[in-house]
């Protein structure tokens, strides 16, 4: 039983982080453009570092 | 970042260009790297789901330089209407209640099945008390869009399927707190919960696939012919919106450019497009006195144009007018999850009201007889039934999109499924709206003709040489040398090569649109312009017919022309026929009995399409075609109608096969629940099976908008 009153707060809290994290990252727009960020990962970044030196 | 962005802001100012062209990674960096470069731009984002590109600049650089910038980098864009103005998603609102819910749903789960597998006394009162604390602040925060939707409906003496589950969930988590305060044995939050998460990743799925569709379409949106450049009595030329026109302005339209007013010509003499507006493809000439339409696309030479009407006077507003009144009779329509919730919600309800009366007959007592009545309620809640719609149109929408077809009203798929008649426009629609070179001339063109051509079209922005440009590297050509290379507007693209005069210009005379090409020393090549029939078009009518789908031609432009279509299809037409006359013809089929499916793109179409059955529109459709239809076809083969005919009909087969499973488990289920043995593990059980056959069933969808 003294286990079970550390563990559920315990467990609580921990949902609660991933709600507010949830919460956090909609407002600060994450989620404004899911397919641009599953492209993004495509581009290559060490092409653009490679043109900026030659300019 | 807000300091960054308030930094940038200070020194000049931020743009946002819809760029309808940007569809993948390559795109992104060309865009953002492209930008980078050019100065007096600060930054640029690209965001790929809104096609759009957030500019931050120098308050010197105008939208229309960022545009022309754009195009050097090889993507069309346009400026948005609001800077900055955030579309109104249908997504966002419904994220935190799911968030909400699901988090609530596992960890009332969690103490559930505890309880399930046996705690006792004072271990099991606890853990109903902390579900209590849990569920039942979810439950009101996650339960609003359902209890606001119903409570809409209930006030004005309707019924929708949020009204028997809010009643639902509603009375399950009342009797779960009264179980909780008198120390009961059993607790229903955990079914409430997990009805509420089921039904809205439902609504979520469905909500982004309507997103999804409206940013396609906003993208498609042009911005063109909302503005003019007006000429001041001082000579000074200032860009001016379409609603600060006033009549008695002169506004100086550039080839190419689109009226955004009704007006007189009163210097320069070109010809018009007036395709959106009446269907008729031949150009109409316009000079001195002559008056002109708003809408209407300026071909050859630029003009000065008194505004003579605006507002309420113009033919626009008519149109306008027209479209209000019959977007009216279609906001009638009763969607199927609506009419099976008039059906279900009092049977169940009355279901419900027999047992409490039997129980208590039964000499059960009022308790007993409450608990049992109750749990017929909870597991009657329509779970299934509530994803029945949703998933089965969220699947097919899906297919449907990646064919390049968007839907963006949700009850579209209903209402097409029913079509037995369809009206095709014919310019924009059967045929492409735009002139396209004759290809037999093209064939028969020497290649060193044709690489001039090439070259002397690619000088010129002129919506014909971009025409004749894009055959040309269509047909491989490469662009020959050319110097000393001038645009006259109104004649045409001169140049020397290889020491001789060439030029591409506006023939002398000729029936229909023309260019004629000229080299020094050789006859001169007449090219003959015509708009061709989509590719596919005659297929796509068979298969159309095979479905049971009669066509015709219902169009504005002139006998000869429609007559010429007509042959080509097989199909019977109407002529010049005005927006009220294709309205009325609509009319008329539904009276005698049929749905009728309206196919078109020009503004004169725009009140059919709103008073269609349902209505579908090709990308390049005008602004009002994109927004009165119900369904959007992006690619050129006309063989999306067919197709989504079809999808809509396999889509209604589902949604009724969806049906047929969720009553089947309850005429499985109801009846424990009267006999009193349904614990809340059952109806959790019942609830998740019944919702999961229902979303595999639906998930057959996927492969429908193939055929």
């Amino acid at each position: 039983m003294n286990v079970l009153a550390f563990l559920i707060p315990v467990a609580l809290l921990l949902g609660l982080a991933g709600l507010g994290a949830f919460f956090w990252s909609m407002k600060n727009g994450q989620f404004d453009d899911l397919d641009g960020a599953a492209n993004r990962i495509l581009i290559d970044e060490e092409e653009d570092e490679d043109e900026e030196r030659k300019e | 970042m807000t300091a960054l962005a308030q930094e940038l802001r200070g020194q000049g100012e931020e743009t946002v260009l819809a760029v309808p062209g940007m569809h993948c990674a390559g795109c992104i960096s060309s865009i953002e790297r492209g930008l980078k470069g050019v100065p007096g731009i600060h930054s640029a984002r690209a965001n790929l789901s809104a096609r759009q590109v957030t500019i931050a600049h120098d308050a010197s650089l105008k939208a229309r330089d960022l545009v022309v910038e754009l195009d050097r980098i090889g993507f069309e864009a346009q400026p948005r209407r609001g800077p900055l103005k955030q579309s109104q998603s249908a997504v966002r609102p419904l994220l935190a209640p799911l968030a909400v819910a699901a988090f609530a749903a596992m960890n009332v789960m969690l103490l559930s099945v505890s309880v399930w597998s046996g705690a006792e006394g004072s271990t099991r009162l606890m853990f109903h008390w902390i579900s209590a604390l849990i569920a039942v602040p979810a439950i009101i925060y996650a339960g609003m869009p359902f209890f606001k939707s119903a409570w809409g409906a209930v006030r004005r003496g309707r019924t929708n399927m949020d009204v028997p589950i809010s009643l639902g969930v509603i009375i399950a988590t009342a009797l779960s707190f009264y179980e909780v305060v008198v120390g009961g044995a059993d607790a229903w939050f955990d079914g409430a919960l997990m009805l509420l998460t089921f039904l809205l990743a439902g609504r979520v799925l469905d909500a982004m696939m309507r997103d999804r569709a409206r940013t396609g379409v906003d993208a498609l949106l042009s911005q063109a012919g909302q503005g003019a450049m007006v000429v001041a009595d001082d000579g000074t030329l200032e860009w001016k919106k379409a609603e600060e026109l006033l009549p008695g302005m002169v506004m100086r339209v550039a080839a190419g450019e689109r009226l955004a007013a009704d007006g007189t010509i009163i210097a320069g003499s070109t010809r018009f497009d007036q395709a959106l507006l009446t269907g008729e493809s031949a150009p109409v000439p316009g000079a001195r006195d002559d008056a002109v339409l708003a809408g209407t696309l300026n071909l050859d030479a630029p003009v000065d144009v008194q505004v003579s009407a605006t507002g309420q006077d113009t033919t626009l507003a008519e149109i306008a007018r027209l479209m209000e009144a019959a977007a009216q009779d279609r906001s009638k329509y009763v969607r199927i999850a609506d009419r099976a919730a008039r059906l279900y919600a009092p049977a169940v309800h009355s279901l419900a009201a027999i047992t409490f009366a039997g129980w208590m007959i039964a000499g059960a007592g009022w308790y007993q007889s409450l608990v049992i009545a109750i749990s017929v309620l909870i597991i009657t809640c329509p779970c299934a039934l509530g994803l029945a719609v949703p998933v089965a149109q969220v699947v097919a929408s899906g297919a449907l999109m990646r064919a390049g077809i968007m839907v963006k009203d949700g009850s579209a798929l209903e209402r097409l499924a029913k079509v037995d008649r369809a009206l095709l426009d014919k310019t924009g629609t059967l045929t492409r709206g735009q002139p396209v070179p004759d290809p037999s001339l093209l064939d028969n063109l020497p290649s060193d003709a044709a690489s001039v051509a090439l070259s002397l079209a690619s000088h010129s922005r002129h919506p014909i040489s971009r025409a004749l440009a894009d055959a040309l590297t269509a047909r491989g050509c490469r662009a020959a040398e050319l110097a000393d290379v001038q645009e006259r507007p109104g004649e045409g693209v001169f140049a020397r090569w290889q020491g001789g005069e060439v030029a591409l210009r506006r023939p002398e005379s000729s029936n229909g649109i023309a260019v004629m090409l000229e080299i020094a020393g050789r006859p001169a090549w007449l090219i003959p312009f015509a708009d061709r029939l989509r590719p596919d078009a005659s297929e796509a009518l068979a298969r159309l017919a095979g479905m049971g789908v009669d066509a015709s031609i219902v169009s504005g432009d002139q006998h000869a022309s429609v007559e010429i279509v007509a042959r080509e299809t097989g199909l019977p037409a109407q002529a010049e026929a005005s927006p009220q006359d294709k309205q009325d013809l609509i009319v008329e089929l539904q009276k005698a009995g049929h749905h009728v499916l309206m196919v078109g793109d020009g503004l004169n179409d725009g009140p059919a399409l709103a008073m269609a059955n349902s209505s579908i529109a090709p990308g390049s459709a005008s602004d009002v075609g994109l927004q009165a239809s119900d369904l959007v076809f992006i690619q050129q083969s006309l063989l999306a109608l067919p197709r989504v005919v079809h999808t809509a009909r396999a889509t209604m087969r589902v949604v009724k096969q969806n049906f047929a499973l969720a009553i089947g488990y309850n005429m499985f289920a109801v009846p424990l629940a009267i006999a009193g043995l349904v614990t809340p593990m059952i109806a959790a059980l019942a609830m998740s099976m019944s919702s999961l056959v229902v979303v595999a069933n639906s998930l057959r969808l996927a492969r429908a908008a193939r055929k």
